[in-house]
């Protein structure tokens, strides 16, 4: 079982954190004409490598430093905007549209990759 | 303490907020016309002020809906007009008219609508993802 999860575990994670990042940038847009809201993202790839926990060198000793920079888990950070707007508000909508954007064709590839790993976990599990 | 919120909460009550925000502006528009006897009956265009909600227990995550903070009357005076004939003239002969400003309403409205616009792109796109994520594996 334990395997299993292993198998998947990437995709679902993954999965899971571009469903939070479309929330976020939801919220972005739906804040688009809120006075002194502060647009907020988070940090894709920081994110999955502390909750995955791939691409870190291991430390044997106390000294050693991790080579991950990451924020603490969780944490939206705010957006620097192009052109702040007079009523202190930092969503640009063609940068949240933009993200957006990005974030869906990441998040269908994702799926897809996940489908082909159940794809080939059933094939190996009939034996064709 | 709010439940937290899904993606559907989010752009559903932001689509809410620009409803009322129509709402408005329609209601400045149709009194744009309007003429009062005295300035302080005279019609002020109202607008409402929006302002993000952070549900408590997802206090952090960026996540955030909008709620309508109140509805504000515009402190603009309203236009004194010179009218004697009119039946609504005060002593002095004055008439006093809306004050709403039709392009800064129609502003409003583009905007209103363009944001309308966006947040159904939002949840149609979500809507199609979540409808593919239940299909996986099959």
């Amino acid at each position: 079982m334990n395997a299993l999860d292993q198998y998947l575990k990437p995709q679902a994670e993954a999965l899971s954190l571009r469903n939070k990042r479309m929330e976020i940038l939801g919220s972005n847009i739906a804040n688009a004409g809120t006075p002194n809201y502060k647009a907020r993202d988070i940090d894709f790839a920081s994110e999955y490598k502390s909750v995955v926990g791939q691409g870190d060198l291991s430390t044997t000793n106390v000294q050693h430093i991790s080579m991950l920079q990451t924020s603490p888990p969780g944490q939206a950070r705010y957006r620097v905007p192009i052109s702040p707007s007079l009523d202190g508000n930092t969503v640009e909508l063609h940068v949240e549209q933009l993200q957006f954007a990005q974030n869906t064709t990441a998040y269908e590839a994702d799926l897809q990759f996940l489908s082909e790993r159940i794809r080939n976990l059933r094939s190996a599990l009939r034996g064709e | 303490m709010m439940k937290a919120l899904t993606i559907f909460d989010i752009s559903g009550r932001a689509m809410s907020a620009q409803q009322v925000r129509l709402n408005a502006v329609a209601s400045n528009l149709a009194n744009a016309q309007t003429v009062a006897g005295t300035p302080e009956e005279a019609y002020k265009s109202m607008r409402p002020i929006f302002k993000a909600n952070f549900p408590s227990q997802q206090m952090g995550q960026g996540v955030a809906t909008v709620d309508t903070d109140g509805i504000y009357r515009s402190t603009l005076p309203p236009e004194k007009k010179y009218s004697p004939q009119h039946p609504k003239a005060d002593e002095q002969g004055y008439i006093y008219s809306a004050a709403v400003d039709p392009q800064e309403e129609m502003i409003d409205m583009l905007e209103a609508s363009r944001q309308y616009q966006n947040n159904i792109e939002v949840l149609s796109t979500a809507k199609s993802l979540i409808l593919k994520t239940l299909n996986v594996g099959k």
